[in-house]
């Protein structure tokens, strides 16, 4: 374990000593100051647009921060030449990969607590209140939606050859799993075999993702706390997704020739 | 005396596929290569010849489609196998923003080793390779020499056994070389095993006790560098271009 850790620090140091981090925070900081100092119409309720357009924003830094850490990963240690002394020493490929996405989890873990304790100070100073027990279930949620993100975008680097196309294959996928896979039950309904069973299969092996992002609406609309069992639950099945990529990561890379 | 690095009838085979033609390249036929502790084992061959495939086999980048290889007696797929290694590759190039200290302490780390013990090791390489002033430095600030001597620091974290370097010296200057040379002449003196594959025929010639010519995937000789010379030419030069069939074009 202390490998893997090993591995992740330095997956940290990386994020944090590049911009890419600093641009999309201060960019976002300065879209959301600007939205907060408008009062459109003089409506009281702006605060919640306000709320929500931030929310949206975090999701997007996030996703782009989490997809483009994760599909640089391997491809840079490859093109760089770095995989070289590091697998030349006591240290398993499914370790490298294990620390790599431990790192990139950790590394999207700090930028979120950034993130949202940034979006709390925002949101107290229109509204005076600190609902700290929401914005942490939600961050802890969307932290582990990030986990399957990374996930995937690390196997997806392993297959596509150029870092690019993996992070828009990902980007993709993740934007339709977003707006669409919620509505693919309902697509399917209305279809005729053997497209019907297609689309439900495709249904129930996507990870639903928009649950997690739909968590937002307890954030802008102030509800209740979702009971920490359906949490629990939504974690596991958000775990188990992260274990399905990781493993079918490891076995693709376990193959891979190093040269 | 002991086999540190052994391989037997080491066959490595790149398959390339284009639509549905797979196309197979023999990088190496059966290579049998036995290096034993305490000695400086040149590798030699032209380029292509398959001494990066070699060391990466030993290293378990490459998959061996034939034959096996040890370190230590332990076959080379398993980790534990790299624990008593230091390798430093062709070219060089480590995480540009850590610095010299970060990132052996980050080796050190995968080692195992314990943090006192990592302290006393750090100070040791970098001293012994003359980064001391820079260890605090991020590497992207480096020149290509220390950034060169980086990678011998990294290979030599975990004081180890066996040294595998591949093209120690390619791309220094001749202050540079000379001071490889002597890093691995000081080696040598400790009882150190290394292994290094290299075009200077000339430093081969002063630092080895014995080498091996490679040529097409195909062992051609091996054995001490005077016996090699004695044989097969007058000089180590000579004897290599003659061992890999070159013929001299004559001059008009």
């Amino acid at each position: 374990m202390k490998i893997i850790w090993a591995v992740a620090g330095v997956a940290v140091k990386e994020l944090y000593r590049r911009k890419d981090f600093y641009v999309l925070f201060i960019v976002t900081i300065l879209i959301c100051l600007v939205m907060a100092s408008v009062n459109v119409f003089d409506d009281r309720q702006v605060v919640r647009y306000i709320k929500e357009l931030a929310l949206l924003l975090i999701w997007i830094s996030s996703l782009v921060i989490a997809i483009t850490t994760a599909a640089r990963q391997i491809p840079a240690e490859k093109e760089q030449r770095t995989l070289l002394p590091l697998l030349a020493k006591p240290l398993s490929r499914t370790q490298l990969l294990l620390g790599k996405f431990l790192g990139c989890w950790l590394a999207c873990g700090l930028a979120l607590v950034c993130f949202y304790i940034f979006f709390g100070a925002l949101a107290a100073s229109r509204e005076h209140q600190w609902p700290v027990a929401n914005y942490c279930e939600a961050a802890f949620l969307h932290w582990f939606a990030l986990g399957v993100v990374i996930a995937m975008s690390l196997l997806g680097s392993l297959i596509f050859a150029a870092p690019s196309s993996n992070s828009t294959i990902c980007f993709v996928v993740v934007a339709t799993i977003l707006c669409l896979a919620r509505y693919l039950d309902t697509l399917a309904t209305a279809m005729n075999e053997p497209l019907r069973s297609i689309v439900y299969a495709i249904y129930f092996l996507v990870p639903h993702l928009e649950w997690v992002y739909g968590m937002r609406n307890l954030i802008v609309h102030d509800w209740p706390l979702v009971e920490w069992r359906f949490v629990g639950q939504c974690i596991l099945y958000l775990l188990t997704y992260m274990a399905v990529f990781l493993t079918a990561a490891c076995l693709v890379f376990r193959r891979k020739p190093i040269n | 005396m002991n086999a540190i690095l052994k391989t037997e009838k080491l066959r490595v085979e790149f398959k390339t596929r284009r639509f549905r033609n797979i196309t197979t390249k023999v990088a190496l036929h059966g290579l049998d290569l036995e290096v034993s502790a305490g000695e400086v084992f040149g590798f030699l061959g032209p380029n292509g010849a398959g001494k990066t495939t070699t060391i990466n086999a030993l290293l378990g980048f490459v998959q061996a489609t034939g034959g096996a290889a040890y370190l230590f007696g332990i076959d080379v797929r398993q980790p534990i196998a790299r624990q008593r290694i230091g390798y430093l590759p062709e070219m060089t190039y480590y995480y540009k923003f850590l610095s010299a200290e970060e990132l052996l302490r980050f080796y050190a780390k995968i080692f195992r080793l314990p943090a006192g013990e990592a302290d006393r090791r750090i100070d040791a390489v970098l001293k012994l390779v003359e980064l001391e002033h820079a260890r605090k430095r991020q590497i992207r600030t480096y020149s290509k020499g220390m950034q060169q001597r980086v990678g011998l620091a990294q290979a030599l974290i975990n004081d180890p056994d066996l040294l595998i370097l591949d093209e120690p010296t390619s791309g220094l200057d001749p202050v540079g070389r000379m001071k490889v040379r002597d890093l691995i002449q000081r080696l040598k003196n400790e009882g150190k095993t290394v292994f290094f594959s290299s075009h200077q025929l000339g430093e081969v010639e002063t630092v080895c006790d014995r080498v091996a010519i490679i040529h097409e995937g195909a062992l051609k000789a091996i054995g001490p560098v005077g016996r090699i010379v004695a044989e097969h030419g007058a000089t180590l030069e000579k004897a290599f271009l003659n061992i890999i069939g070159h013929q001299p074009e004559p001059v008009t």
